[in-house]
């Protein structure tokens, strides 16, 4: 049994078709991330399934029932949005424990599960601040400490991490997941950054156009790219000629050598990145000009390696 | 060296002198004509015993000042009631786009008419020959009869109301544009009803709104004057009329300190009403941000 299940929806803005057949099973506990470029309509799904928008067909299922025609306050889903969104006037308990307000629960067992909460995402003595007195990534944690006090269904992750900065990113990142992982909430989470979709993931969907192009693990999904746009988008992938045969080699494949006479390709260095344990470096074909990258361990990179050299590529023995 | 910055800074003990031209306005236009209202107004009137201040909360006065205070309060809830309603309302229209603009527009004007044109409108139009009552009359009711005169509490309440109402309209779009639409969802993917939002996010955001409004149409009802005096031809009981029959020396000898005795008493509620608004102000700037 699914946790979470699209079937079939489909929905369309003014002309434009947001999503087509679009067909998705979350297991319990399971994380999956809605990925793709903007306008992929990844946000279209994610805020059908918590009921912000309607689908024009289809149907959401949550543990065998149908809730398309639920109003999202009966849907019992805990959504956390790119913008945090804790309401402005409560302070951080009372943001927290909003949830079991409009349920009725008493004030001292609401108080009793925000500080509970609070201390599952590390924030407890930051109860009684208001919103505006701490930091960006604390008050995202506040948002996924409210979204996770009612202990909903599923947990959405509208781009959570896209408002924060580099470092705290990574901390809010593993946050969710940790937290996926200890309360075993079912999660899908939207976001348009590889990198991101690829650390956090059990499995990705990745999406175009409103379509499904692949779903599958993390390693699947880099590995072994179902079409063209997943290889590029997925990572970054260079296009080459082996005879007549066009094939796709993402750069870390790909073995720079200055004495194999009989290199498979051969090209002219254009520009080499250093970014820490790994080196990029650009170079163009001789034959016919292509672009292409190779990622190698910059402690096999020596002085002899430098722009304008004309250098063999070989693809890496598997 | 000193960086370029500092070299044009005004040294800190000469900085105050910046501020020399806007004390002085405060000092001539503001505070001047205050203390010697109020040292005027301390004094008694002739042939009496009381401080004119104490006499203007007396008899006849006290009754301007309760007339006023009702049509302002009276105004002032009317004004946020449906001004509210109707900038809810036109934020709900999504489409045609221009219809919004056309509104802020349109309320723009209306907040800003007063005076002695929107008196004469309203009494072509609801006046004993007004187009308006000339139209209800051909259907047999007769205006006069139900005791509505453009010049009594009634008529000034409706006439006041076309410009408290825009007034607040300007006032509350923004701040229902202020409502995040992030906060519903959050709200309501939390559990909570669109009631159960309005009661604990909604109106606790639009609080500083609506009682600032309240505040700020209050006082805008009762400082207005040439709207009521042209309505009235001077006859209504408003303090701000009440003040002019002293302004034209149009009263007993002697009693003039009681004129400035009912303007001290119109800076000392103004000041109170402002001062509440400042307040909530405050309050909601800490999180309006």
């Amino acid at each position: 049994m699914s946790a979470l299940e699209f079937i079939n929806v489909s929905k369309n803005f003014g002309g434009v078709q947001a999503l087509e057949g679009f067909g998705l099973a979350l297991a319990q506990g399971e994380l999956v991330t809605l990925l793709g470029p903007s306008g992929c309509g990844k946000t279209t799904a994610l805020r059908i399934a918590a009921g912000f928008e309607t689908s024009d067909s289809g149907s959401i299922v949550v543990n065998s029932t149908d809730i398309a025609a639920r109003p999202a306050h009966q849907r019992h889903m805990g959504m956390v949005f790119q913008s945090y969104s804790l309401f402005p006037h409560l302070n951080v308990r009372d943001n927290v424990s909003f949830g079991l307000r409009v349920r009725g629960i008493h004030s001292d067992e609401r108080r009793k599960r925000a500080e509970e909460m609070l201390d599952l995402v590390r924030l407890s003595d930051l109860g009684h601040r208001m919103p505006h007195q701490i930091s960006g990534g604390q008050q995202q944690r506040v948002a996924l400490a409210r979204a996770l006090a009612t202990e909903p269904h599923v947990l959405l992750l509208d781009e959570p991490l896209s408002a924060l900065d580099a470092k705290i990113r990574v901390e809010v990142r593993d946050e969710i997941r940790r937290l996926n992982r200890d309360l075993g909430v079912t999660t899908l989470f939207v976001t348009h950054d590889q990198d991101e979709a690829m650390s956090i993931s059990d499995r990705i969907c990745v999406m175009n156009n409103g379509v499904i192009e692949q779903v599958g693990s993390p390693r699947d999904v880099y590995n072994n790219p179902s079409s063209s746009f997943v290889a590029h988008f997925v990572g970054s992938i260079n296009t080459l000629h082996k005879g007549n045969t066009r094939i796709l080699i993402r750069p870390e494949n790909l073995v720079l050598t200055t004495h194999d006479e009989n290199a498979q390709w051969r090209g002219v260095i254009t520009d080499i990145t250093f970014v820490g344990a790994f080196t990029k470096i650009s170079l163009r074909l001789e034959n016919d000009d292509t672009p292409i990258s190779v990622l190698a361990i910059s402690a096999q990179i020596d002085n002899s390696i430098t722009i304008g050299l004309n250098i063999g590529i070989n693809e890496a023995a598997q | 060296m000193r960086t370029p910055l500092q070299r044009f800074r005004i040294p800190t003990r000469f900085r105050p002198v910046g501020l020399l031209p806007f004390f002085s306005f405060v000092a001539l236009f503001l505070l001047w004509p205050a203390v010697s209202l109020f040292r005027l107004a301390l004094q008694p009137t002739k042939n009496s015993e009381i401080s004119a201040i104490h006499e203007a909360i007396t008899g006849q006065y006290l009754e301007s000042f309760i007339y006023t205070i009702k049509l302002s309060l009276l105004t002032a809830l009317l004004g946020v009631l449906f001004g509210s309603l109707l900038a809810a309302s036109v934020l709900r229209i999504q489409r045609p786009k221009w219809f919004r603009h056309f509104m802020t527009s349109f309320t723009g004007v209306a907040a800003n008419l007063g005076g002695i044109p929107l008196a004469f409108a309203f009494i072509a139009a609801l006046g004993t020959q007004g187009l308006i009552t000339k139209l209800i009359d051909s259907f047999g009711i007769n205006l006069a009869d139900t005791g509505f005169r453009i010049s009594n509490f009634a008529g000034i309440t409706i006439v006041y109301l076309y410009f408290q109402i825009p007034l607040m309209f300007l006032i509350m779009v923004p701040a229902f544009d202020g409502l995040r639409a992030t906060w519903a969802e959050s709200a309501a993917s939390l559990g909570a009803a669109p009631w159960q939002y309005w009661r604990h996010i909604g109106l606790p955001l639009l609080t500083p709104a609506l009682l600032g409004g309240f505040l700020l149409l209050f006082s805008n009802a009762f400082s207005a004057y040439a709207t009521a005096y042209a309505l009235s031809s001077g006859g209504a009981r408003l303090v701000p009329v009440q003040i002019r029959f002293f302004l034209q020396g149009n009263t007993i000898t002697g009693k003039d300190n009681l004129g400035y005795a009912l303007a001290a008493w119109m800076i000392i509620i103004m000041f109170i009403t402002m001062t509440g608004y400042l307040i909530i102000r405050r309050r909601a700037e800490k999180w309006q941000q």
